[in-house]
């Protein structure tokens, strides 16, 4: 096998060293009641050309482009992620190297690391942002736990419209602490009714994210002002941070901390994961932070370098104390993200935002012209609600025989709004394919 | 030595992104606009962030330079203990990348995603025969998530039935996720100290067991490498009190083909996918970190489950005392795609014997340097051995130093000052991926600096020299933490 | 690491199991951590304190000080609310490794109760304990 480099000399000749018999004596400490795996029931070894064959097979029975025509965001995007940036991600040095423990000879890592810390800080508005979390559900959950433990309060408000999983997510992590969560309703334009912020107390936090699960763009500042005057942490979020290069940064709208998916900076959808947990807050909370932090130093000769640093916030220090128990992080997601922006720069990132609330603009208002009406009438970014008239599931499941997947269907997550789907268009729609959905949509 | 791996050799210096390139250069090809321009309320809009404008050659050099700064698997012999770092298989990033995997959205009608459902599937199938247990769910994202999963399962399992417990029961040899991960639950961690032999014994256990504690976590082999032989007793004298037993399963390249988990009397484990089942570690992640259950907790693991159905493949909510959802999708389904590609690759046979050959390498460095380095526990190993700096204590050299001088040989340092019990400690772990050859020269370099640590301390001290950068000043970064430019 | 012999310990404060010393300061005691203390932890980066105002009782957690791989806490040696903090260890937490007794000073503590200030360590009886460790 190629991974098992021993011949049966080299094996023998340890085992002569190390003074056993055989690589089964190796294992005599442990009692015999302990070892007791005989067979592993699992399929035999393929070669590497068999395991290509099976993986083709299995991979062809998933519904992707250009097969199918996939109109679906709710937290994963489709983008297109250039061949230089795909090149040198795949940099083993980059690919095979743990955490920079030993800074000296991780500086690629390092660097690379402070540059996307520096550059997410740069999108989300923030002084500081970590290293990565696993994703924007995860991010969301710690964003909260943080802001519990800066302002010793432990009542959070989320809005209904932050995106349905990642709201279970922070109620699995709240569940054994009880914490406390309300749900802030959303209104009638789609975007988060933030009047019942008055009459709550003590409140640690108020989540809201913009661009919403249901793509409207929420009135950040307004949402900061209401949670400042209960003097709780407004935590803003996100899962599509392209919308940062068309508009305001949710920093510059009075968020605390920021939080969210960035799996469109580069990411493959990749079934849903990995993805990329961004996180940022005001410098005043750093020390409450939880997740890797990388910084700037210089070495003993004087040159300028980088390290993991505040690793007491840690679990690896702090342990049961930690401000997190997060230890792998999704470091090469955050190099890819990191890859992504720098491709792309300022004047890319603009330019390819616009690009995308046009397509979906368009695909929008085409919908309007043909008669299908968007509940929401809040200005959106890359992905609306549109309801879908008459009998849905008969609609939908047609589309889906002629290939195309018409949204994410939303009656599983909001009864009231059954007869609606989400759709989303990115720069990878060509207005063809979006003139076809409507001619589909119509017919 | 004349011929050592490590050598000097020209790498370049790289400004940082933002001190490259120019306005308005592009390294993107922007689609073809065939929509029209929509406008924004300008209320809404801002200016875009503040990133440099870089061509395309600007990006590629940038990249590959500082790649050149870093050490990884593909370079040389690797040996941090607990991490396994073993070599990272390239056909698995051929399987990921295939677009049925990569381009697959995590929301599709499972009809349209069979194959997707059908890889996880089949992975939990695989893992759960690997391990012993009956049940496996992929979605924690990393092993602290699996450990938090786990978490939340026993106190999902006490509260069905009832009661709520408060504690937990902790060795001191646990990595410091599990007290954290524990915490996050609202246990308070009880520690208990391994015995003389490294390991623990049942009446550490029994001494503090009782039916105000949920459980205990113990990973097994431990931290120190050695298999805690007790564990049958201390799983009896748990479950007999009402508790249940999490294991950390980060050391499980020891045992594959060689111990059942569930016999042993394991409630839940959790796996680490970027360990044990050569998927790459980033240079920190992504991992994954599945938990594999007794049948006792699976109404409580997480959902959407993968499920069959007939020929069919769906996902399902089903499961009203499920702890809930853990992450937004699935977990990493690209990592379990490389580990799943790596189980096909091996066979049964194939990773019964790497678990062999692991622990046989880790036994013949051990037995190769025991004489120059203190080996706290001269016992055999599994697939790491702990040493600690003792015995050059009075040269005025720590494990520190020695670490740093190991670089210049042209290895990577083992595990540091890890477990805590070890004062000074130096946990390798070579894996199975390690020819001997290799290893060989590894116990060379190390002999070498043994040899240096009596002759010439301060090279030592000094070290590393031949690294793009020396000793950086940590206290300076944490006192005033500059963390962006 | 310092010998026992190298050891800076003054004549004029009294000390805790914990390694902090205790000293009356104008009304107040004053608090701090020792030079075993600060030895043991090496380069200190930050120390975090209380506000003026909370107030603890003996043997209670009032902070912590941390070096680059390591935290330790702060314990109160006796009982009482927080009149003063060093406001100067924000910027400069070297003044600790530096200066403990004087310029790392911690905490300013009106106590509750003056016994207890009375029932600390001297110097000879710390300096005991200390060779015992």
């Amino acid at each position: 096998m190629r991974y098992l480099p021993h011949t049966p000399e080299d094996v023998a000749d340890m085992l002569a060293q190390v003074g056993v018999e055989s690589l089964d004596a190796l294992f005599a400490t442990i009692p015999k009641d302990c070892c007791c795996r005989l067979d592993m029931k699992l399929p035999r070894a393929l070669t590497e050309w068999e395991l290509d064959d099976h993986m083709d097979a299995l991979a062809s029975r998933t519904a992707v482009s250009p097969d199918f025509k996939v109109y679906m965001g709710a937290g994963s995007y489709d983008h297109y992620v250039p061949a230089a940036a795909r090149h040198v991600l795949a940099r083993s040095e980059f690919v095979t190297s743990y955490t920079p423990y030993q800074p000296e000879i991780s500086q690629g890592t390092l660097q690379a690391i402070y540059e996307y810390q520096t550059l997410a800080s740069r999108l989300m508005g923030t002084e500081v942002a970590t290293a990565s979390h696993y994703d924007g559900s995860t991010a969301l959950a710690e964003a909260l736990l943080m802001a519990i433990r800066v302002t010793r309060k432990k009542r959070v408000a989320v809005s209904a419209a932050v995106h349905p999983h990642h709201r279970r997510v922070v109620e699995t992590y709240f569940d054994p602490t009880g914490y406390e969560i309300v749900e802030l309703p959303y209104l009638t334009d789609g975007r988060t009714d933030l009047a019942p912020l008055d009459s709550l107390e003590d409140l640690a936090a108020v989540a809201v994210q913009s661009p919403n699960f249901f793509g409207c763009i929420e009135d950040l500042q307004a949402a900061a002002d209401a949670t400042h005057a209960e003097e709780a942490v407004f935590v803003a979020s996100f899962t599509e941070p392209l919308a940062f290069g068309l508009l305001k940064n949710p920093g510059s709208l009075g968020a605390d901390i920021v939080c969210g998916e960035g799996q469109s900076l580069g990411l493959p959808r990749s079934f849903g994961g990995p993805g990329l947990g961004m996180l940022g807050s005001r410098m005043k909370f750093v020390r409450s932070l939880p997740g890797r932090l990388v910084g700037r130093t210089q070495d003993t000769d004087g040159r300028d370098g980088f390290v993991l640093t505040l690793a007491t916030r840690e679990q690896h220090i702090r342990r049961e104390k930690a401000t997190s128990n997060i230890c792998t992080n999704n470091s090469l997601c955050a190099l890819t993200a990191a890859v992504y922006m720098a491709a792309l720069g300022a004047t890319g990132f603009r330019e390819l935002a616009g690009l995308n609330h046009d397509k979906a603009e368009y695909l929008k208002n085409s919908l309007a012209q043909a008669g299908f009406d968007a509940p929401f009438s809040s200005p959106t970014f890359n992905e609306f609600v549109i309801r879908f008239p008459g009998d849905f599931d008969t609609l939908y499941g047609r589309l889906l025989e002629n290939r195309i997947v018409a949204g994410l269907p939303l009656a599983k997550y909001y009864p009231e709004l059954s007869d609606c789907t989400l759709l989303c268009a990115t720069e990878t729609a060509g207005k063809s394919d979006l003139d076809n959905l409507v001619k589909e949509v119509r017919s | 030595m004349t011929d050592t791996l490590g050598t000097t050799g020209l790498i370049l210096n790289e400004p940082l992104l933002w001190e490259k390139g120019c306005k308005g250069r592009r390294g993107y090809s922007l689609p073809r606009r065939d929509v029209p321009v929509s406008s924004l309320d300008p209320d809404l809009t801002g200016s875009g962030p503040d990133f440099p404008d870089l061509s395309e050659m600007d990006l590629v050099r940038h990249y590959t330079r500082l790649s050149t700064w870093n050490f990884g698997v593909d370079t040389g012999t690797y040996p941090l203990g607990s991490c396994t770092m073993k070599y990272n298989p390239k056909t698995n990033e051929r399987q990921a990348g295939l677009p049925g995997f990569a381009a697959a959205h995590p929301l599709l009608p499972p009809t349209l995603a069979q194959g997707a459902l059908a890889l996880m599937h089949d992975l939990q199938r695989y893992l759960a025969e690997i391990t012993g247990m009956d049940a496996v769910s992929l979605q924690p994202a990393a092993g602290a998530h699996g450990e938090l999963a786990g978490m939340l399962l026993i106190y999902a399992y006490h509260r069905s039935k009832g009661t709520q417990r408060s504690k937990i029961i902790i060795p001191d040899t646990a990595h410091g996720t599990n007290p954290a991960s524990a915490a996050l639950c609202g246990y308070h961690p009880v520690p208990i100290q391994s015995g003389a032999q490294g390991i623990l014994t049942a009446e550490a256990v029994a001494a503090v067991m009782d039916e105000e504690t949920a459980g205990i976590m113990v990973t097994n082999p431990n931290t120190l490498g050695l298999f805690e032989q007790n564990i049958r007793q201390i799983t009896d004298i748990v479950h007999a009190k009402g508790g249940l037993v999490y294991c950390d399963g980060a050391n499980m390249n020891a045992v594959m083909g060689i111990v059942d988990l569930k016999a042993i009397g394991v409630d839940v484990l959790h796996l680490n996918l970027h360990k044990t089942f050569s998927t790459p570690h980033g240079g920190g992640g992504p991992g994954s970190g599945p938990v594999c259950v007794h049948n006792r907790l699976e109404p409580f693991l997480p959902v959407p489950r993968v499920i069959k159905e007939g020929d069919t493949y769906t996902l399902s909510e089903e499961f009203p005392q499920s702890i809930g959802k853990l992450d937004a999708f699935h977990g990493h389904f690209g990592v379990m795609v490389r580990a799943y590609s790596y189980i096909l690759s091996l066979g049964p046979d194939g990773l019964k014997r790497a678990s062999q050959l692991a622990v046989l390498n880790a036994n013949y460095i051990k037995e190769k340097l025991k004489g120059t380095f203190h080996l706290p526990h001269d016992r055999p190993c599994m697939h790491e051995c702990v040493f600690s700096d003792k015995n050059q204590g009075s040269y005025g050299v720590t494990t520190l130093d020695m670490a740093k001088r190991l670089m210049d040989y042209g290895f990577h340092p083992p595990t540091i000052y890890f477990p805590l019990v070890v004062p000074g400690a130096i946990m390798i772990e070579p894996t199975e991926t390690e020819c001997k050859e290799d290893i060989d020269r590894f116990i060379d370099a190390m002999q070498e600096i043994a040899r240096e640590a009596a002759e010439n301390p301060q090279l030592l001290h000094d070290a590393p020299h031949n690294s793009k950068v020396r000793r950086l000043d940590e206290v300076a970064a944490a006192r005033k933490p500059c963390l962006k430019g | 690491m310092k010998e026992i012999s190298q050891l800076n310990l003054p004549q004029n404060v009294r000390f805790t199991e914990d390694h902090e010393w205790a000293r009356k300061e104008d009304g107040a005691i004053r608090v701090g951590i020792d030079d075993y203390a600060q030895d043991q932890l090496g380069d200190v980066v930050f120390v975090e304190l209380p506000q003026v105002g909370d107030t603890f009782a003996k043997g209670d957690a009032f902070g912590s000080v941390e070096s680059v791989k390591a935290v330790s806490e702060l314990f109160m040696p006796l009982g009482g609310e927080i009149s003063a903090i060093n406001k100067n260890l924000e910027e400069s937490p070297e003044l600790v490794n530096t200066n403990p007794y004087e310029g790392g000073w911690m905490i300013d503590v009106k106590p509750d109760d003056p016994g207890e200030f009375d029932a600390l360590m001297t110097n000879d009886a710390y300096l005991e304990m200390l060779k015992g460790l």
